[in-house]
């Protein structure tokens, strides 16, 4: 055995997406030295999918526009579940990092006088997401890489070498975060090119992993989103808040299996697109809830007329919110009336022409034409919901983005809970990176400039290095490809987007028996750029989660934003004042409830009280807030 | 309808490696990482290959196809005909680490010496202003999405392992025309570095990186040419050379 | 061993495994262009059938040497130059075709072609080259690839003289004004197509605008820009029609001045 390769940081990033390159950014800017984990290509994460914007109150489109409507827009979008402090930090804090983005060379669209474009989004009161164009997730990623290179510039002037204080570890896992006396000492983790074991020595270790989308037969997420930094979490010993919360997008494409989940823009049904079931009925009007009905068609005639005369007619059901499409497509396709692959028709051939088509709905045609080879202008596309982004994650302190329970881990970005609530607002995901990034960044320095260093031990190296040889030594054990395929499965059917007790009772006994087989999975090969190799400890991460989602789901018996109980439909305001906490005993994930902290009284005050008594109990509402 | 595909992958490493066939069912509508990702689940579990957006979107996926530098997301099997074998292999400009799996490390490597967007000092965030029509010339460099498929098709790379010390690659080409024309970069000796640190001349402009891009950026023409513009500017064109020593003109240094 | 067989790079003994045909492009290229450059050779020494009232060959125009053809003279170049130096017999034509050429021989176009289709650097895209060694335009002589503005300011005071010529066409065999023959019509296509050629020029888009940081302090030349950039477009295109243009020009004059056939007049 060669010897083991050391590195010895003063904090350790997990994850190169934008809330652990903003980290980065401000621990260097600290004065600290600074090793960035990527598990793909630096410059590949995930966040370079977000194609919307970057929603902050700058106000440049319409200047009535500031933090506290923001705020308020946050709240409404949770239900009222989001961490107050949280998106009160987010909704003051968006603006400046958005314009510290510009200068550090980002190039956003811009209005007339010269100032960075903002755009309309569901649920946002005013024209609010910064963008370019529609991939403002890759200048968001690419400006902060370039940052990050501008850093090692820096460095390189005045040390030996540019990487002496920033460096990029690409293609690595971390497989365990490591803990001396109570405190974070460092990480573990193999390289996915050899293969070969890595040990991080850090006191502080940022987590700043992203999504859990591949839990998920079908999701927006791509390979990376296993749940890493959950999973490290748990096992550190801290806690994950509220993960019964996901959100899920009505329309994700389904086939072919390379596009399965790839979004689907609402303007394809904005533009009348028609939804229909396999016997050809144009389902959504059996869907209308009551209190929709008096903006909604009932019959196809009036819905086909609203097209050209808004006035007179109500709208399409095909409009209806994204949770009640969602949940109309999965009940269609539950009763049988799906297609092979599990979705619905979308059809917007029938309605437009072929050039109306290419010019109003320009990337759908292309997404469908390059990546399925299907022709929107004469065919129908093959929709169904897609697991898009998961709300629950690490519970931290909102203003240092310190993971709760475990001194000198740190959480942010999609990882970290409580933000978004029990429903996130498109264009928020952005500005949450950057905000809670960059805090975590400041925290992590304020951490390690009172504690110092926390040596690892052998016998922390010897476990972790035990765990990552392990499924060499076996042989002829299970499958690491075939077991994430059932438990993709079972998470689609049993925890997906609508679900009932006896589901998740299901679910959470078959998880437990993917975990019990996965402890003896087998991989074939060499430890050289293996992927069934590295799919074998993503898998572990993901049945972590899956199993947090389900028993956090089972318990909450009401229907809030990303949790939708079929035996407990709507709202109860008794469940928005708690939260789900999963911890990891070793064994198994253990879920408690514990009380949602209570608006203070100077951001009760910024709502309206016949909003709040939507949301909020008689008593909640007397009080008028804390202290 | 589902169908076999005979399919060609090169594996190995850098040792030693040879195209090995297999026979793979393909699905309607399928695209080559599709069918590859099948020989992973099926025949080949420790096969290597880089992917992760599987939208066209990140460039991970790099490779050749039937000898073009293609993302295996974006290329459709049936764009190939029904009898006919596809060969993948590694990007051939880059060092190979396993089977379809290249060391890219070079790209970054240059990346780190493009120095970096130079903010003016005086414009504190949120107080620029910049007109759409300025920026858009650097918003087309900035769709890139590092797939390095051009670097991977230049053949003054591809064909001469000797040049890679002294030549950035298209990709830096327009990262640096990128800060050359963004309208509030302050950094004045952009063109002169191009030609003299990062090998703009020794471009021949014969198009194929424009040729390979997945985002249809339009390298040679938009980028490269203007930059070798820009230095006859300031290196082999006295009248210029003279206008801008006697008076500094917008644009010009 | 270099290039794609360097020790590090994946072990695969074929230059190419492209499957569709990258030869054609190059090989047709190859062949059209020797074909030019061996006709305009051939063209330039043979010193007549240059010019029939009201029609001068392209290839002959400005003509301004005294061996020149009555009737050939502009005023405003005279015919400066001997017919003879060093006691040799020149043609006319080898006084001016350095310019339309050197313009074509520095083209970004041309560059691309050439290099693809008679330096086989590349051949085509992902087709290893034969060269051992690539300096690219570094160093001589292809740093001189630098001077093409130079060729392309030139180029134009050729666009206006053959404009002028163009004119001309607009007269009789005796000089009458308001006739038009086919010998017209082939030289309006002809030096139409010279101007969308050095028009969609780099070197013209660059000049234009393309060298402004900030295109909002320039709003004409942002204006002349884009249109210069949509024609840019078609760089390429204008590249080969001008050549076939020019080419045809001259076969038409040759084959009138020659006596092949006669001069078409509509009117």
């Amino acid at each position: 055995m060669s010897e083991l390769e050391r590195h010895s940081y003063d904090v350790l990033v997990i994850g190169a997406g934008g809330a652990g390159l903003r980290a980065a950014v401000e621990a260097r800017e600290a004065g600290l030295r600074v090793a960035i984990i990527c598990k793909s290509l630096f410059g590949k994460a995930h966040t370079v999918m977000a194609e919307g914007g970057a929603a902050a109150s700058m106000g440049n489109v319409n200047d009535n526009d500031n933090w506290m409507v923001h705020f308020r827009d946050t709240m409404r979008g949770g239900k009222f579940l989001n961490h107050y402090r949280m998106a009160e930090l987010h909704a003051k804090e968006a603006p400046d990092r958005i314009w510290e983005l510009e200068t550090w060379g980002a190039l956003f669209d811009r209005t007339k006088e010269g100032k960075i474009s903002q755009r309309n989004f569901g649920g946002h009161e005013y024209p609010r997401l910064a963008h370019v164009g529609d991939r403002t997730g890759l200048e968001l990623i690419r400006t902060m890489q370039q940052k990050i290179v501008a850093l090692q510039q820096k460095d390189g002037k005045q040390y030996a070498s540019m990487e002496s204080n920033v460096k990029v570890f690409a293609e690595l896992t971390i497989t365990d975060i490591l803990k001396e006396n109570g405190r974070v000492s460092g990480a573990y983790g193999y390289w996915r090119e050899s293969g070969a074991e890595v040990l991080f020595e850090a006191p502080t270790v940022i987590i700043a992993t992203g999504g859990v989308g591949k839990t998920f037969k079908i999701t927006s997420n791509s390979w990376e989103g296993t749940g890493d930094g959950h999973a490290l979490a748990l096992k550190a010993g801290a806690n994950l808040v509220d993960m019964e919360f996901l959100q899920f997008h009505p329309t994700g494409m389904v086939w072919p299996p390379s596009v399965r989940g790839i979004l689907v823009t609402e303007s394809v049904r904005g533009e009348g697109g028609v939804l229909t079931n396999t016997a050809g009925e144009r389902f959504m009007f059996n869907y209308i809830p009551d209190v929709f009905k008096e903006i909604y068609a009932d019959n196809e005639a009036e819905a086909d007329r609203w097209y050209v005369d808004q006035d007179n007619n109500r709208r399409p059901p095909e409009l209806l919110p994204r949770d009640e499409v969602a949940r109309a497509i999965n009940s269609e396709v539950k009763a049988g009336r799906g297609t092979e692959h599990g979705g619905v028709f979308l059809d917007v051939s029938k309605r437009l022409s072929a050039e109306v088509i290419k010019k109003r709905l320009p990337s759908m045609w292309h997404q469908f034409f390059e990546l399925a080879g299907v022709d929107i202008t004469k065919e129908p596309m093959e929709v169904g919901p897609t697991c898009h982004y998961v709300m629950g994650g690490v519970e931290v302190d909102p203003d240092s983005a310190a993971a709760v329970g475990v001194p000198g881990l740190f959480a942010a970005g999609e990882v970290a809970g409580g933000m978004h609530g029990s429903n996130r607002l498109g264009g928020n995901s952005l500005t949450d990176l950057l905000v809670f990034g960059r805090r975590a960044g400041i925290g992590a320095a304020q951490y390690f400039k009172s504690n110092g260093k926390n040596p690892v031990s052998d016998s922390a190296i010897r476990t972790a290095a035990t765990r990552i040889q392990a499924p060499f030594d076996r042989e002829g054990g299970e499958n690491s490809y075939a077991l994430h395929a059932e438990l993709q499965e079972v998470a689609h059917n049993l925890v997906g987007i609508i679900r009932t007790a006896s589901e998740l009772e299901d679910a959470i006994t078959q998880i437990a028996d993917i975990r019990k087989r996965s402890a003896n999975v087998s991989v074939s090969g060499g430890r050289k750029f293996n992927p069934g190799f590295h799919l074998a400890f993503d898998l572990d991460n993901m049945l972590l989660v899956a199993e947090s989602t389900a028993k956090s789901a089972i318990l909450r018996e009401e229907s809030r934003g990303g949790h939708t109980r079929e035996d407990f439909p709507g709202m109860n305001n008794k469940w928005r004042q708690i939260n789900h906490i999963s911890s990891f005993d070793g064994v198994q994930v253990n879920v408690r409830q514990q009380a949602l902290p209570a608006l203070p009284k100077e951001l009760f005050d910024l709502f309206d009280i016949h909003e709040l008594e939507k949301y909020m109990t008689q008593e909640e509402i007397a009080k008028g807030g804390t202290n | 309808m589902a169908r076999m595909l005979k399919l060609r992958i090169w594996r190995g490493d850098s040792t030693d490696g040879a195209l090995q066939d297999v026979q793979v069912e393909v699905n309607e509508g399928e695209v080559v990482l599709d069918v590859i990702h099948r020989v992973q689940a099926t025949q080949m579990g420790d096969l290597a290959v880089r992917w992760n957006c599987k939208a066209g979107k990140c460039g991970s996926c790099s490779m050749e196809i039937n000898g073009k530098p293609r993302l295996a997301c974006m290329t459709q099997v049936a764009a190939y005909g029904e009898e006919e074998t596809i060969t993948v292999t590694p990007l051939r400009a880059f060092p190979v680490i396993k089977d379809l799996v290249t060391d890219v490390s070079f790209n970054y490597k240059k990346a780190m010496e493009i120095p970096a967007y130079a903010h003016p000092d005086e414009l504190a965030p949120g107080e620029a202003r910049m007109e759409q029509i300025d920026v858009e010339r650097s918003q087309e460099f900035r769709k890139c999405i590092e797939c390095f498929l051009c670097q991977d098709t230049c053949h003054v790379i591809r064909d001469h392992e000797e040049n890679k010390k002294s030549f950035a690659g298209p990709r830096f080409f327009i990262r640096i025309a990128e800060l050359d024309m963004h309208p509030l970069d302050t950094l004045r000796n952009r063109k002169k570095t191009a030609q003299e640190e990062h090998g703009l001349g020794m471009c021949n402009i014969t198009k194929c990186c424009t040729e390979v891009c997945p985002e249809h950026i339009r390298i040679t023409d938009n980028a490269i040419i203007p930059m070798k513009e820009r230095v006859v500017d300031i290196k082999y064109d006295p009248a210029r050379w003279l206008g801008s020593k006697i008076r500094k003109r917008d644009g010009i240094v | 061993m270099s290039g794609v067989f360097s020790p590090s790079r994946a072990k695969i003994k074929e230059r190419t495994l492209r499957t569709d045909k990258w030869w054609l492009q190059p090989a047709i290229t190859f062949g059209v262009l020797f074909s030019f450059v061996i006709y305009a050779t051939l063209r330039a020494f043979e010193n007549k059938y240059y010019f029939v009232e009201p029609l001068i060959s392209p290839f002959y125009s400005p003509c301004l040497s005294t061996s020149c053809e009555p009737g050939t003279a502009l005023a405003i170049f005279g015919q400066p130059f001997n017919n003879k130096y060093f006691g040799i017999g020149i043609s006319p034509a080898l006084f001016i075709l350095i310019f339309p050429l050197g313009f074509r021989m520095t083209c970004y176009y041309y560059r691309k072609a050439y290099y693809r289709a008679f330096w086989l650097s590349p051949p085509a895209c992902a087709v290893a080259e034969p060269h051992k060694k690539y300096t690219g335009e570094t160093r001589a002589p292809l740093i001189l690839q630098n001077s093409h503005r130079w060729f392309f300011y030139a180029g134009l005071v050729f666009n206006v003289i053959l404009t002028w010529d163009t004119i001309l066409a607009f007269r009789n065999a005796d000089k009458e004004w308001g006739h038009l023959s086919v010998g017209t019509l082939v030289f309006l296509f002809s030096t139409t197509m010279l101007w969308l050629y050095s028009l969609s020029c780099h070197t013209c888009r660059h000049t234009l605008g393309g060298r402004l940081k900030h295109f909002s302090k320039h709003p004409v030349r942002y204006k002349a820009w884009t249109f210069v950039s949509a024609l840019n477009h078609k760089h390429q295109n204008f590249a080969w029609i001008s050549l076939f243009g020019v080419a045809s020009a001259d076969i038409y004059v040759r084959a009138v001045a020659s006596g092949a056939i006669t001069n078409f007049y509509f009117f």
